[in-house]
């Protein structure tokens, strides 16, 4: 199918026609035709670069009631992904070369987004010993990018070991930083709200202490270092002197913890509860500040996608984790379009460019130029819509935007020139 | 809805009892109970029964009124008389649908109440259903030898079989109408108006 | 009053002080009588929803739901659905059908009584939530100052012991301020939870600098197996630094009072002298609040005025 995109504004910038042939950006142009070309009218909309979410869980296989890699790739094309980094925190996990092709496949069958497995970096994400890596790497899903998520590699000699082996791959050990030591029975972030409402706090030392500890490592064995949702201002300090020192450091921060804080926890809707919790006014200042000067590399959702009864409960029994795939460009756009602290270039290299190259992906975040791979995205940016969760394609309904109005509408999805997206509404 | 929600008219009728007209009507009561009590008086009793009795008020406006009629009995027969209040809030059946409303004091004679003769004393007699709920209320905190109730005011439409044994004033009205007695220690002045409705 | 008592946030001084007069009231009208029940709640059905042991609360709820002649349902974790992993809404949903008109729930996670109050249509009494609240504990504790020193406004209440893990704690922080008491809490700096300073009451780590200053001190249950987890080095030094012993004692004003909330560790955060002695409301608080509790469940299930 050739499609003849018309008066998109690419990068936000001039309209111009698009044809979209072969998978490739074949002509920009103006008054653009071709013949049998599906068009597309895209006047007011804007275009940009596929994004691509390093930081996704698609549940499947083992809680395919919560999401599956085709209901969770669907989500994915709905926010505009062209493609994902499915975490390895299923069941069973993904420390094989056999379960990352198997959800490498899963992805392929689905084809609406490239689903990009993540390696689990221990035997079942233990803390014990190193899974094994180069198997992994070496595979069809060709990994680049493992991490623990959920868990964090704790043991600093092991950490320091799976930093330096995955340099003969050129991987890259994304780590969910959090002291287990410090954060025992956690359930919130540790501060005045804690306090008051009696659940146990999270401190944010417990993960500015991991980080810290981490570039100071990566940089002692020459190693790359990815930081998977950064949630304090003491973090985004700790990566800025990491990075001013030339450690090869790269960070992301999540959708939420650009847009909510730990008030939300009042409503004890255990919606809210996540991993690393919702923080204060302050830091999300601080990340929305680390975004705009590229401290923090990327927005990564960490969409989390739980069954009903697993959030239905009380606070402390409910599960962390939010979906986030949906509403990802919105949150972002409402956080630091609207402000005016990035400007579309800027969106497309913290949720496009960036994160592709962190993960290696040489199809994606590219330039929406002639010739490039079409994995790109349509962009109504002044539709304004209410979040409804029954509405949404994941399977799941815990998204935390529940009933709040949102900028922006992803219109349209192209992954390789086909359309998995239009009109709002996944092709299949 | 509409035809009991024009009270501007009734607002300036002159009251149904003056103050004057009021403790008129409490001088009489307290006579009637002086010869009830004596008609009433176990053998032998010097003060003519009234030793035995017991006035007893239902919060809000009946509690003075007990005092008043104590007050004028004495003064007509030279004998104190007990007085007491019976907070009845705990004890109506209407909580549902009238909604709570703060406690009042429940204060018992220390002679207490056991073999005596209980006066309840309120302000208005309607429906009964007060009176019902401080019988109950005396059922749990003694027992008299006889219960009677005094009210200054009987405007009639009783859903119980109650009545009262001393009557200040007989107001026939329709169930629309309002009967509010205000007195002195309450609402700083002495009257009796009825507002709302047609008679 | 709000319909449900969650936390005691729900109450404002009004309320808080209607709630105090009407357990006064009841307390003077149950004063000395044979019958000590009343018909108010006739008809009208209490569930006691516990998820925790914890006898001495359900039976002092039980005793006043019955008082106001409630029917009274107890629903405890153990023996039940509920211990074979039914989830609090399926619970609820239970309860509902069966026409409850209060629930009182105890819980050990804090804010299930919140979650409680999206799925039920009666009132929700919390009865103790986690590390969170208990504030009908804050009540019958505020009450039992009110009787002792005949005022609120303006007394000095010193809250001794494990504040970070305690709901009593919280409950009494929030309402003696809300009823114009001055709170200074007294704790090792272990025991308090980070964001203490943004709590209405002063902070302290010096016990016996606190003691002349307070005509009321409260002293709250230190469980042994936090000196497992170092937030203190061993009971005997716990107790030397924050237990309340004859000695401390003697450096409390002449009218001041002991409290706690039991049940007590005697010889840990209290000793045998200090709660049998004159000052203690112990055995008052345990009285006290079962007319607390009349006062609530009266004025939540009475209904609001029209
Ligand atoms: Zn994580």
């Amino acid at each position: 199918m050739t499609y003849l995109i018309k008066g998109a504004k690419p990068y936000g910038e001039d309209a111009v026609d698009l044809l979209l042939e072969d998978g490739r950006i074949a002509a920009i142009g103006t008054e653009l035709a071709a013949d049998g070309a599906e068009v597309v009218q895209a006047a007011g909309l804007v275009a940009l670069p596929g994004l691509v979410d390093l930081h996704t869980h698609l549940r499947e296989p083992g809680r395919e009631d919560a999401e599956t890699v085709e209901t969770g790739s669907r989500a994915a094309a709905l926010g505009g992904f062209t493609a994902v980094h499915a975490m390895a925190n299923t069941d069973p996990v993904a420390d094989t070369a056999g379960v990352v092709e198997q959800v490498w496949r899963l992805g392929q069958e689905a084809g609406l987004v490239d689903v990009v497995p993540v390696g689990a970096v221990t035997v079942g994400l233990e803390g014990e010993r190193l899974a094994e890596l180069g198997a992994m790497a070496d595979s069809a899903a060709r990994v680049r990018v493992f991490s623990d998520d959920g868990h964090c590699v704790s043991d600093p000699a092991l950490m320091r070991r799976a930093l330096e082996y995955v340099k003969a791959f050129d991987g890259v050990v994304a780590q969910h930083a959090e002291e287990p030591r410090l954060t025992a029975g956690a359930q919130m972030h540790e501060g005045d709200r804690s306090a008051s409402l009696g659940l146990t706090g999270w401190p944010a030392a417990a993960e500015e202490a991991i980080i810290a500890r981490d570039v100071l490592l990566a940089g002692h064995v020459g190693a790359r270092l990815h930081v998977c949702h950064v949630s304090t201002a003491g973090s985004v300090e700790i990566l800025r002197w990491a990075k001013s020192r030339g450690v090869q450091v790269t960070a992301e921060v999540t959708p939420h913890h650009l847009l909510l804080t730990d008030a939300c926890a009042e409503t004890w809707d255990p919606v809210f509860k996540v991993n690393p919790p919702l923080r204060t006014d302050a830091d999300v200042e601080a990340l929305r500040a680390g975004l705009a000067d590229g401290t923090i590399d990327a927005v990564g959702t960490d969409h989390a996608p739980h069954a009903v009864e697993d959030k239905e409960s009380e606070w402390a029994q409910a599960r962390p984790g939010m979906l986030g795939l949906e509403q990802a460009l919105s949150v972002v756009v409402q956080t630091m379009v609207e402000p005016g602290r990035l400007d579309w270039r800027g969106v497309a290299d913290r949720m496009s460019v960036r994160p592709a190259g962190i993960g290696r992906l040489t199809g994606h975040g590219r330039p929406l130029a002639v010739g490039e791979p079409a994995n790109l995205l349509l962009i109504d940016p002044t539709a304004r819509s209410v979040v409804d969760p029954a509405a949404l394609a994941s399977r799941s309904r815990n998204s935390p935007y529940a009933g709040r109005e949102l900028p922006g509408r992803v219109v349209a999805t192209f992954l390789r020139g086909s359309a998995t997206v239009l009109d709002g509404k996944a092709t299949r | 809805m509409a035809s009991s929600s024009l009270p501007a008219r009734d607002a300036a009728q002159a009251p149904l009892l003056s103050a004057a007209d009021v403790a008129r009507v409490v001088d009489r009561m307290a006579h009637q109970l002086i010869e009830r009590a004596a008609s009433l008086a176990p053998e032998g009793d010097a003060t003519g029964g009234l030793r035995d009795l017991v006035l007893v008020g239902i919060p809000t406006r009946g509690a003075p009124l007990a005092r008043r009629l104590a007050a004028r009995v004495e003064a007509f027969s030279g004998t104190a008389v007990d007085v007491g209040t019976v907070d009845i809030t705990l004890y109506r059946d209407d909580l549902r649908r009238r909604g709570v409303r703060a406690l009042e004091p429940t204060v018992l004679p220390a002679a207490g109440i056991d073999d005596r003769l209980v006066v309840l004393v309120d302000d208005v007699l309607f429906s009964g259903r007060s009176v019902r709920a401080a019988l109950d209320a005396l059922r749990d905190l003694g027992r008299p030898r006889a219960v009677q109730l005094a009210v200054l005011v009987d405007r009639g439409h009783r859903e119980l079989p109650i009545r009262a044994d001393f009557v200040g004033k007989n107001v026939p009205t329709s169930r629309t109408q309002q009967v509010k007695v205000r007195l002195q220690e309450t609402d700083g002045a002495d009257e009796v108006l009825v507002t709302g409705g047609a008679a | 009053m709000k319909r449900h008592l969650l936390e005691v946030a729900d109450l404002d001084r009004a309320d808080a002080t209607l709630v105090l007069d009407t357990a006064a009231q009841i307390d003077q009208a149950l004063a000395g009588r044979e019958v000590k029940k009343l018909p108010t709640l006739r008809g009208r059905t209490v569930v006691n929803l516990f998820y925790e042991d914890s006898t001495r609360t359900r039976i002092s709820f039980e005793l006043a739901a019955k008082r106001l002649s409630a029917d009274v349902i107890n629903f405890s974790a153990k023996g039940s659905s509920v211990s074979k992993g039914e989830s609090l809404k399926d619970t609820a949903l239970t309860l509902e059908a069966m026409g409850s008109d209060a629930v009182v729930v105890r819980h050990s996670a804090s804010g299930a009584p919140h979650r409680l109050a999206n799925w039920v249509r009666g009132s929700v009494v919390n009865a103790g939530d986690g590390t969170h609240e208990h504030p009908t504990q804050a009540l019958l504790d505020a009450y039992t100052i009110r009787r002792r020193l005949g005022r609120l406004e303006g007394v000095r209440v010193a809250v001794v012991g494990d504040v970070l893990h305690s709901r009593v704690a919280r409950s009494n922080v929030g309402l003696l301020h809300t009823l114009g008491a001055e709170v200074t809490l007294v704790a090792p700096p272990t025991l308090l939870p980070v964001g203490v300073r943004s709590w209405p009451a002063e902070v302290s780590y010096d016990l016996d600098a606190v003691l002349p200053k307070s005509d009321v001190v409260m002293m709250l249950r230190v469980q042994a197996e936090r000196m497992n987890a170092s937030f203190f080095p061993s009971a005997r030094e716990y107790s030397r630094r924050y237990g309340l012993d004859a000695p401390r004692m003697a450096a409390l004003p002449d009218d001041a009072i002991v409290m706690h909330p039991g049940p007590m560790n005697r010889g840990m955060e209290i000793a045998a002298e200090v709660a049998d002695s004159v000052r203690s409301t112990i055995v008052e608080q345990v009285a006290n609040g079962v007319s607390v509790r009349m006062a609530v469940l009266y004025l939540l299930l009475g209904g609001s005025p029209q």
